[in-house]
């Protein structure tokens, strides 16, 4: 077998790093090259097409939207717990802080889309520099107890900040979705098929995660990125070597709430509506338990975990058509006389089972077996 | 006077509970090293366990009792058995994820089978308050207290005098050593959460019964026993107790007096928050507690 030929060789650079060049490129591969048009050209034809085997136009709509805003929050958290090593359940506060700042500048004070977007960013990048030096004077579990107080006490905060957040009852808002005159993302026409307003969302909501997606890449395979893996590993080490602890850490928590609030704030002007439940702890846990799916330290893992955690409950639904086990309720059923539980309990016993299973047999996440599947196909025969 | 007198005592009860809650996790991070978020959740489902007992089946309610503490420390060593022994050598970061995972699994459970409202198990202590001075007492409160002293003297009994409690704390000082003297850290393990959920099912009954009733937030709110572990150190069982005592002391008095004095300015139910705003405060003076060990870090 001679499968070190030249025209081998020269395949498998198609597709693999070959060098330490190669991992600092944004796109090292032509393979991923190709991967990532797909991937745009994918998120681009979603508007015109629903798999209706599946679910219908509307949930499949709001689905991809959803997708897109947990892809931004959570890049955001594995760039501060997968990057950095900081781990912080303090996230859905970042989240709020952004949804009551869309509902603040974009509703009532009328600025326009990229404004508030960038003001959201602002004031989450404000509040994670104000909480990010906790992170130097606290590690591990304190860290953890004490981004969870975090979570409590904004909670508080919505609940009577009424001037702003509306208080216990929430807040009705529409954020402008103009991006320049003439391009509204709630309007949008193509191809003469006429957006519905989630389907519009869906390129907004993209195109944000997007740019979210090649800026943290960028972040993470430069000089920050290296100083923030630094920490991670051994925060005393990187200090000693000469990483600014202070500048890093807080760096980090900055820049994960910045990306956090800006999710929050597209969270809010899709739903129109935010109250304070919706930032409680559960939140925050579902960012971590998509990061931990997706895989931490890896950007891809991150789109790969929001895509695999929000589809769940849907392939959950649609399973229950075909064979409802008898202790769920049958969601067809009004009465529902058999069966104990009830499918929104069925999903999320599975959320917090997925997160349990993946930690106790696949700590690294999809990525991790994405990348064993297709070094798998591309070493082929061999096993290395 | 008067008030603060009153106040102060009612703080005291509420604390013995957060005592019972902060043990639990206390005895749990002595022997492992975990820091279990999904006390709160053993807190909760001890209480509906009891709910069940006494209110489903129609068992009288002092052995309802007995039952709902014995299938919550039974589940306690499931839990470690099934899933926690696995995670032995895992970082910390995924160990406390995996403990989230549980509660978030819990919290799914208690509402698929109890339902998400309240559920009252009615006034097994009874309704009658006692006055000394002007300090008043629900016959519930004066359980909790009494019940709590008791079980935190037999614990620190345990702990002292009995062969288990004593290799308890021995694998807690050095697991190998332990090891090497034929302590099984396996068996520790599942025992400290056996334990944890014993207590904490104690703790869970307290906080459902008489005028408050049962429903899933309890998982939530068991959870502020994180500041009076914080306050008393990670790893003290001493400064769970005096740390549980603080934080519901701290919560009464704020609710007797700020919430309805600075209404305007803190909002209704400040009472609820101020636990964790003290501790925030304490971890920046102190980052390992009032009484925790301080970590010694190394290059």
């Amino acid at each position: 077998m001679s499968v070190s030929t030249p025209s081998r060789r020269r395949l498998r650079n198609l597709r693999m790093p070959t060098s330490y060049a190669d991992d600092l490129r944004l796109l090292p591969s032509r393979w991923l090259r190709v991967s990532v048009a797909v991937g745009v050209l994918f998120i681009l034809s979603l508007p015109f097409w629903t798999p209706e085997f599946f679910v219908n136009e509307s949930v499949w709509n709001r689905l991809w939207v959803t997708i897109g805003i947990f892809t931004i929050g959570a890049l955001g958290l594995n760039l501060l717990t997968g990057f950095t090593g900081q781990v912080s359940l303090g996230h859905a506060f970042f989240i709020g802080a952004g949804s009551y700042a869309s509902a603040q500048f974009g509703a009532e004070w009328g600025v326009p889309l990229a404004g508030w977007l960038l003001m959201c960013a602002a004031v989450g990048a404000i509040v994670g520099t104000v909480i990010g030096p906790f992170a130097l004077r606290l590690r591990g579990d304190y860290l953890v107890i004490i981004t969870f107080g975090l979570v409590i006490i904004g909670q508080h905060l919505f609940s009577n900040w009424d001037s702003v957040t509306g208080g216990g009852s929430g807040v009705n808002f529409q954020a402008p979705t103009t991006l320049v005159p003439g391009v509204d993302f709630a309007e949008i026409t193509l191809f003469g098929h006429e957006f519905s307003r989630d389907e519009g969302f869906i390129y907004l909501v993209w195109l944000v995660a997007l740019i979210s997606i090649v800026l943290v890449k960028n972040i993470v395979r430069t000089r920050p990125g290296r100083a923030f893996q630094a920490v991670r590993d051994r925060d005393l080490a990187a200090e000693v070597i000469g990483v600014s602890l202070f500048r890093y850490k807080v760096g980090a928590f900055a820049i994960s709430s910045a990306l956090a609030a800006v999710a929050g704030g597209l969270f809010g002007a899709h739903a129109q509506f935010v109250e304070p439940t919706q930032f409680s702890i559960f939140l925050s846990i579902e960012y971590v338990a998509i990061i931990i799916i997706g895989g931490l330290g890896t950007v891809f893992g991150t789109v790969l975990g929001a895509v695999f955690f929000e589809l769940l409950p849907e392939v959950v639904n649609k399973g229950l058509e075909f064979y409802v086990p008898p202790f769920v309720k049958d969601p067809n059923d009004p009465l529902a006389t058999k069966g104990v539980i009830t499918v929104d309990n069925l999903e999320q016993m599975l959320r917090g089972l997925v997160i349990v299973l993946f930690l106790m047999f696949e700590p690294r996440g999809l990525a991790a077996i994405w990348r064993r599947v297709k070094t798998y196909f591309l070493t082929w025969p061999f096993s290395y | 006077m008067g008030k603060f007198l009153d106040l102060t005592a009612n703080g005291v009860a509420t604390g013995m509970i957060y005592a019972l809650i902060a043990l639990g996790f206390v005895i749990i991070y002595k022997a492992t090293h975990v820091l279990n978020f999904a006390q709160g959740g053993l807190v909760a489902l001890g209480a509906y366990f009891t709910y069940n007992a006494s209110v489903t089946w129609g068992l009288p309610f002092p052995l309802a009792c007995v039952l709902g503490v014995l299938m919550t420390a039974a589940l306690g060593v499931v839990v470690e058995r099934l899933v926690l022994q696995r995670m032995v050598g895992q970082p910390v970061f995924a160990v406390i994820m995996v403990t989230i995972g549980l509660l978030f699994m819990m919290n799914a459970f208690i509402e698929a089978v109890w339902g998400a409202e309240r559920l009252n198990q009615g006034d097994p202590w009874g309704l009658q308050t006692v006055r000394i001075g002007d300090v008043a007492l629900e016959h519930r409160e004066l359980w909790a207290m009494g019940t709590a002293l008791v079980i935190l003297a037999a614990f620190f009994a345990f702990f002292r005098f009995s062969p288990l409690g004593v290799a308890m704390r021995a694998t807690a000082v050095d697991q190998e050593a332990a090891t090497a003297q034929g302590i099984s850290p396996r068996m520790i393990f599942a025992l400290s959460w056996g334990i944890a959920g014993g207590v904490g099912a104690v703790a869970g009954i307290f906080l459902t019964t008489g005028s408050r009733a049962a429903e899933p937030a309890v998982g939530l709110i068991a959870l502020v026993a994180f500041p009076a572990i914080i306050l008393g150190g990670l790893d003290s069982p001493i400064g769970a107790v005096v740390g549980g005592i603080i934080i519901g002391i701290t919560q009464n008095l704020t609710g007797g007096y700020i919430n309805t004095n600075f209404e305007d300015v803190v909002g209704t139910t400040f009472d609820r928050v101020m636990p964790y705003v003290v501790m925030i405060v304490i971890l920046l003076v102190r980052p390992y507690g009032l009484f925790g060990t301080k970590e010694v870090q190394r290059i």
